[in-house]
């Protein structure tokens, strides 16, 4: 009964962060980039600074009306929102945020694939919405989205294949309690790779090639309103919370910190999150939308080759050092 | 490969007649997989069928999870559910993917491809049933398909078929790239517009998926 108890509380929790996490990121990001651009954001909503304002967009989105267009392919087409959130609660699941046997919903022995090939099945939701929607505009962006997950899926791979190296396991806890600090100036070509090529999978700017509102309108999602367009924008800022997690577990050491990695390790994993989520949202304000042969030729011609260099670099420390 | 190393021969063997939670699970999921494959392949929706194919390599992966083999699961989806079917689904939009049936999604070989899967499936079958007669894996004990088990026997016992395997997959790249550069010679031979490049170059690495 115990045990079940456990279980129920681990999954309650994972789920509330789930739900609370992308919109702080979210509402941080209204901020950030209003105070960036010289303007004020949301002031009204909630009344502090419109610190409510997504949670009014989601009552706003609820009421809408949930438009199926009548060429779509429906069963397809109200199915892929919920292919793409639900891996990135899957996801959560298995990111260690302190260094006790609690901090984790589920220690799983090949952590890193875990993360990695369920991150990857995120893609079919905007796949099955690009192609059923029965828009061109939709199929478009359905093609994009995928010719960018071909293309960046294997230096991300490669990048987290250096740091399993490194630490000898491919378990995320595993990897936390093989780290030193020499590992980031050692491993930190591989978390620039790593990085870019999740902003790339979850089509955040500069990689937003897919959903390139100037051309293709809104890529894949141009057809959704109300709740299933809600959940699509949800899954984005998801897999941002689940990209900087993952980024600081597998790099930047997750719970370690120069003092308190025994009470407070759980707020340094917070802290170097919530670092690259800003760092995520300053990307995208900063930067102009890279082309589509811009943003394969970067992929191939640097990203693959440095991540194989990284793992060469890996290789003979690893070597060396034993 | 790895139950051979890690499958503990029962003395006294399980019978088929008081199956345990996990067996009836592994039961059913082998259902759905295999109900799910047979519409893969009868589907007239060319796009539902590579749809109804994610449920069949997905509930691979889970019979494989059911085995205790993590890390064999997480593989089969990774590679298999999210990179060949969304190469198939690129593959598809950028052909002909219609919505609703295509009539034309038919094939002579109908037959011939029945015989050719079925034979297949036989020999394969027979393989399995013969190497591991009464062998029984042990889902009690410590994880038989463990990331640390399945490398070990990867690189001490099958060390020289993995180092053949990844010959045949560099074989598999080369060619495919063989084949691209000819193609964009030609065309640019041919006094046409100047073809890019980079176009090509998602589907120069694809053949090594």
């Amino acid at each position: 009964m115990n045990g079940a108890l456990d279980v129920a509380l681990r999954l309650l929790v994972v789920f509330v962060v789930f739900l609370t996490f992308p919109l702080i990121v979210g509402q941080t990001e209204h901020k950030v980039m209003a105070h960036m651009q010289g303007r004020l954001g949301p002031m009204y909503a909630g009344g502090f600074h419109g610190w409510a304002q997504l949670i009014a967009d989601g009552v706003k989105f609820a009421q809408k009306e949930d438009v199926v267009p009548a060429g779509a392919d429906r069963r397809v087409f109200q199915l892929a929102p919920a292919v793409a959130l639900l891996p990135y609660l899957l996801v959560l699941l298995a990111i260690p945020i302190g260094p006790s046997a609690g901090a984790v919903g589920q220690v799983l022995d090949a952590g890193v694939f875990f993360v990695l090939a369920v991150m990857g099945v995120g893609v079919l939701g905007s796949l099955m919405a690009g192609w059923a929607s029965a828009n061109k505009f939709s199929l478009l962006g359905g093609l994009r989205t995928a010719a960018q997950l071909l293309a960046y899926e294997l230096p991300m791979l490669l990048a987290a294949a250096s740091v399993a190296m490194a630490a000898g396991t491919v378990s995320l806890p595993g990897i936390l309690h093989a780290f030193h600090w020499w590992w980031v100036p050692w491993q930190i070509v591989g978390a620039v790779v790593f990085f870019v090529a999740g902003l790339a999978e979850l089509q955040r700017p500069p990689f937003d090639m897919p959903v390139a509102d100037s051309e293709i309108i809104f890529g894949a999602y141009t057809e959704y309103t109300g709740l299933r367009f809600a959940l699509f924008l949800l899954a984005e800022y998801a897999g941002i919370v689940v990209l900087c997690g993952l980024t600081t577990v597998l790099f930047l050491g997750g719970w370690h910190g120069p003092w308190g990695h025994d009470g407070l390790g759980w707020l340094w994993t917070l802290l170097k999150t919530a670092i690259l989520a800003f760092l995520v949202i300053w990307l995208r304000v900063t930067y102009p939308r890279l082309r589509e042969d811009q943003l394969q030729k970067l992929s191939w011609t640097l990203l693959v080759p440095l991540s194989l260099a990284q793992i060469a670099l890996t290789g003979i420390v690893k070597v060396v050092i034993s | 490969m790895t139950p051979a190393a890690a499958v503990s021969l029962a003395a006294g063997h399980p019978g088929f007649l008081s199956p345990t939670g996990v067996e009836i699970a592994f039961l059913l999921v082998g259902l759905v997989t295999f109900g799910a494959a047979l519409v893969t392949v009868t589907t007239r929706q060319l796009v539902h069928a590579a749809l109804w194919l994610v449920v069949a390599l997905g509930g691979l992966a889970v019979e494989y999870l059911l085995l205790t083999a993590e890390f064999i699961a997480w593989v089969q989806v990774l590679i298999y559910v999210g990179s060949v079917v969304v190469l198939l689904l690129f593959g598809l939009m950028l052909t002909k993917a219609p919505i609703g049936r295509s009539p034309d999604a038919d094939s002579g070989n109908r037959w011939a491809a029945l015989t050719v899967a079925v034979a297949a499936a036989v020999a394969l079958v027979w393989v399995v049933v013969d190497a591991f007669r009464t062998t029984w894996i042990d889902l009690n004990g410590p994880a038989a398909g463990s990331t640390h088990v399945t490398g070990e026997s990867l690189f001490r016992t099958w060390v020289l078929p993995f180092e053949a395997l990844s010959v045949l997959l560099l074989a598999a790249l080369v060619g495919a790239i063989v084949l691209s550069r000819k193609a964009t010679a030609d065309t640019a031979s041919g006094g046409t517009a100047p073809v890019e490049a980079p176009p090509t170059a998602p589907g120069e690495k694809e053949g090594a998926r």
